[in-house]
């Protein structure tokens, strides 16, 4: 099998900063080839070497791309030669329509006006290609994250892709969307393109993959070959992090007390289309002690039940009542929500949970002001102490606490953000997917900060899209589809077959 | 506090460019200007000038950072200063109400007019571009049908003295001439309360954690301004003493400078512009702040047009236009940023008194109007364009 890119001894520093040292990269024609390794171990840097957001000149080393050295100065010049990079965050503009963003940038126009019937009929054989069924002129903000996923594949495939990079396609996406992804890569292989995945998620990998490359601390650490044997996802945490780590949850012995909070028969509509019954008389209760999860697809209702119980920071129409320590508590807007002892750690860190100019000192005591001044005036020298020992008992990676937390990795920032809520001193914290988007050790450190909240007497409510992190983690799961409750599950009863049974159950009920 | 050396002081001015560069360029711009006018710049008289034509600007860029920081803008102040300029006129002058009263009506009008407008953006969501051009067209006209299109004036001589007065010099007896002592004093004390007010805080930080400012920066830092006060209080002593407004004007830097670094407040008005989202979930209640921003926004243009009505004696329709302009453009050069969340009351004092010797310097040595404002627009262009070249570097 001949090699397709080639990359040699890259090395590329920052002030301060080895982020690649010496990465051999080889890649071979027609395979997918899975990039691993923990937040900052150095992928998306030398993706964007490739790519040449960081222009030649600016790393040490060569790329051999097609067996020719290549001196990328921009975006452009790469994908000029048919290396196409989607990123994380998605670069559709939400208000163009599918077409539109496909062929952005790219237009297929004569004379700058553009040759709509065309368009259309290219994109129409785009999105067959991907599998989507939706109108051309469909606006993007109109389908979910998981189409949109596809019309960026749409996207590049428009553009003579002979190597398509994917970092963290499926992040956002649920079971069923990413198990379409994965296929269509599949499909991508068969029709001679090459791929990079960059994944945290390592059961897709380990599915998919025909090739894996570790990155750890900078560096190559090792790259397995997956036709030689099943790789266990075992090994390849121990090349990413370094040890072996037996246990991927931490233990625990639950300790249960008496009830904290419970929600009863609560109702949510949508903010703007007020006739659409968002949540669906649910009930749902946390003792002292314990961790219960929340299960369910994507649009479940899920993260609409957790805002509209903290403060009614979303919907409209909220009925229903919340009671701490057996007694009814107004929770009516999040001052009072948090002061009822409620504490919310957002599914979106960068977009909801930090101030990301700030540093980490002013994002912990965020929520939190009175507890670190006196009269409206703020101690800076406890609210600094208040920063150094959530730094030391949360393990927030940082030289300083003045460090903005824009600079600091997704782990790190979420440590914050708990943090914050911490800080609040709150009896019950809701945690919406706590360990989105970040690395294999960084979920380790943050189940743990679980368990010791469980362990101090809190009641903890987890959010989570990825099944065996509930598993792995809840006393009690409860099991949401469509805005209602589907049922419960006990923990050590609970299985992925157990659940997806349980929310397909409810839907069959329905129709 | 063992590293003072020179390398340290180096990097620490390095990260903090942002705060130090406007600074350093409003010394050279003065420096340029004392060269180029002869001295005539620095003269006592002139310097008196220059803080009394520019103290509405100042006054109402210590409101409008406030605003921009909490992602706003406010482009209804010039108009409220005209509009507060004759209603102070109508009152006092056609009513014959003594000032102490009208002072006061005038402020608490200033604030609801402010309140007003930041109620729709507050609670109703409207874009505070939008609200705020509505309100500078409404006030604009409505400046003019209190005045019935003329100028009203003179204004009682007690009035007068909010932009003409200077603080009376109580140890008048014991000197002769006309150096004002008192303000000389007063100069003093405040040139020795800043660095103990610092090293204060000094002290309580270090007693947590390790302080990133080297202390022998602190100390240059402080020796700078100091000198600089005492200087500057020494010229003007030897004319007529600190002016009033001056005073007003110390007094309203202190207040806000206090509330935007050291109280709840400040700090949530910071979380608002720089995530108004996480704010709100944090449990910040953003409406009423961003209410209130407004409301002393339009508390400070009511001040500031009385200033400014003072200052000419007389309430005319063409009072306060295109001020907003002026006064926006000092806080972002002041290294305020558009999208909110950063800035500070002192860099837009700064940015101010930047625009307010560019002003009276090329006034002085006979640059036209025409060219004053090519070059005042560059100087904006290129305060904002320093600015994101060292955001992009850090």
């Amino acid at each position: 099998m001949d090699t397709i890119l080639e990359m040699r001894n890259i090395t590329k520093t920052f002030p301060g900063v080895k982020a690649l040292d010496d990465v051999s990269l080889k890649v071979r024609r027609g395979e997918i080839h899975a990039l691993c390794g923990e937040n900052g171990a150095g992928k998306s840097t030398l993706m964007k070497v490739l790519s040449g957001v960081y222009p030649h000149g600016s790393y040490d080393g060569d790329i051999l791309f097609d067996d020719e050295i290549q001196t990328f100065r921009d975006i452009r010049d790469s994908e000029d030669r048919g290396i196409i990079i989607i990123h994380q965050e998605l670069a559709l503009v939400p208000l163009l329509s599918i077409a539109e963003n496909i062929f952005l940038g790219n237009e297929i126009a004569e004379n700058g006006i553009i040759d709509w019937p065309a368009t259309f009929a290219r994109t129409i054989e785009l999105l067959r290609k991907v599998g989507l069924k939706e109108a051309p002129n469909t606006l993007v903000t109109n389908i979910g994250v998981g189409k949109q996923q596809l019309v960026e594949i749409a996207k590049a495939l428009s553009k003579k892709v002979k190597l398509l990079i994917l970092d963290e396609p499926t992040a956002s996406l649920q079971e069923n969307d990413s198990q379409k992804l994965l296929d269509l890569l599949i499909e991508f292989r068969k029709q001679g393109i090459t791929s990079i995945l960059i994944s945290h998620k390592l059961n897709e990998i380990s599915k998919v993959a025909d090739r894996i490359t570790v990155l750890r601390d900078g560096q190559a650490v090792s790259t397995l070959d997956c036709h030689d044997g099943p790789i266990s996802e075992g090994a390849i945490i121990k090349d990413m992090v370094g040890r072996d780590m037996a246990h991927r949850y931490p233990d625990r012995t639950p300790v249960i007390g008496e009830t904290l909070m419970e929600v009863r028969n609560w109702n949510v509509y949508h903010p703007l289309h007020i006739d659409r019954h968002l949540i669906r008389d649910v009930n749902i209760s946390v003792a002292r002690g314990e961790v219960v999860g929340i299960a369910g697809l994507m649009g479940a209702g899920r993260t609409e039940l957790a805002m509209s119980i903290f403060g009614r920071a979303y919907g409209v129409n909220i009925s229903g009542e919340v009671l701490m320590h057996g007694q009814p508590v107004d929770v009516s807007t999040v001052e009072k929500a948090i002061a009822a002892g409620l504490a919310y750690v957002t599914e979106d860190r960068k977009d909801m949970g930090l101030v990301l100019d700030e540093n980490i000192t002013r994002n912990i005591t965020l929520a939190n002001l009175p507890g670190v001044s006196q009269r409206g005036v703020i101690n800076e020298g406890a609210e600094r102490q208040v920063a150094e020992e959530y730094r030391g008992r949360i393990n927030i990676r940082t030289p300083n606490v003045a460090q903005k937390v824009v600079n600091l990795s997704g782990g790190n920032q979420q440590k914050v953000v708990v943090s914050k809520w911490l800080f609040a001193g709150p009896d019950v914290l809701i945690l919406d997917e706590p360990t989105r988007g970040i690395d294999v050790g960084a979920k380790y450190e943050i189940y743990t900060i679980i368990n010791k909240l469980a362990a101090d007497g809190k009641g903890v409510i987890m959010i989570s899209s990825e099944m065996p992190e509930l598993l792995g983690m809840c006393d009690r799961i409860y099991v949401m589809d469509e805005g209602s409750m589907n049922g419960e599950l006990a923990g050590h009863e609970a299985s992925q077959e157990k659940i997806m049974h349980m929310i397909l159950k409810g839907r069959g009920k329905d129709q | 506090m063992t590293e003072t050396s020179a390398n340290s002081i180096g990097h620490y001015l390095k990260t903090h460019m942002r705060e130090y560069g406007m600074l350093l360029a409003l010394v050279v711009i003065m420096g340029f200007f004392q060269v180029v006018t002869d001295g005539v710049l620095m003269r006592p008289v002139n310097l008196t000038n220059l803080f009394l034509q520019n103290s509405y600007i100042i006054i109402m860029a210590v409101g409008m950072l406030l605003v921009i920081v909490a992602g706003h803008i406010d482009l209804s102040v010039g108009s409220v200063v005209g509009f507060i300029g004759a209603l102070a006129a109508v009152m006092m002058v056609n009513w014959d109400l003594p000032p102490i009263i009208v002072v006061p009506v005038c402020l608490a009008a200033g604030a609801v007019i402010g309140a007003a407008q930041g109620y729709w953006i507050a609670y109703w969501r409207i874009p505070s571009f939008i609200v705020t051009l509505a309100g500078m067209l409404v006030f604009k006209g409505l400046t003019l049908a209190l005045l019935s299109g003329q100028s009203v004036g003179p204004f009682p001589a007690s009035f007068q003295l909010l932009s003409s007065g200077f603080v009376p010099d109580f140890f008048g007896g014991l000197i002769e001439g006309r150096f004002n002592l008192f303000s000389m004093v007063l100069g003093i004390v405040v040139a020795v309360t800043l660095p103990v007010l610092g090293l204060r805080s000094r002290a309580k930080q270090a007693k947590f954690a390790e302080i990133d400012e080297p202390l022998a920066f602190f100390m240059a830092k402080h020796a700078i301004a100091g000198i600089a006060i005492l200087y500057i209080t020494y010229l003007l002593s030897t004319y007529r003493g600190l002016p009033n407004v001056l005073i007003v004007m110390a007094l309203l830097i202190a207040i806000f400078t206090f509330i935007t670094n050291s109280t709840t407040i400040g700090r949530r008005i910071y979380a608002i512009g720089g995530n108004e989202k996480a704010a709100k979930l944090s449990g910040i209640n953003t409406k009423r702040l961003a209410f209130l921003t407004f409301a002393n926004m339009g508390m400070l243009a009511a001040l500031a047009g009385l200033v400014f009505a003072a200052r000419l004696n007389t309430a005319t329709p063409k009072a306060g236009v295109a001020f907003e302009l002026d006064v926006i453009a000092a806080v972002f050069i002041g290294g305020a940023s558009m999208s909110g969340g950063v800035g500070k009351v002192i860099g837009a004092v700064v940015g101010a008194l930047i625009m307010g010797v560019m002003n009276n310097g090329m006034s002085i040595i006979g640059v036209g109007i025409d060219w004053q404002q090519v070059i005042k627009g560059l100087v904006l262009l290129a305060a904002v364009i320093f600015d994101v070249y060292n955001k992009n570097k850090a």
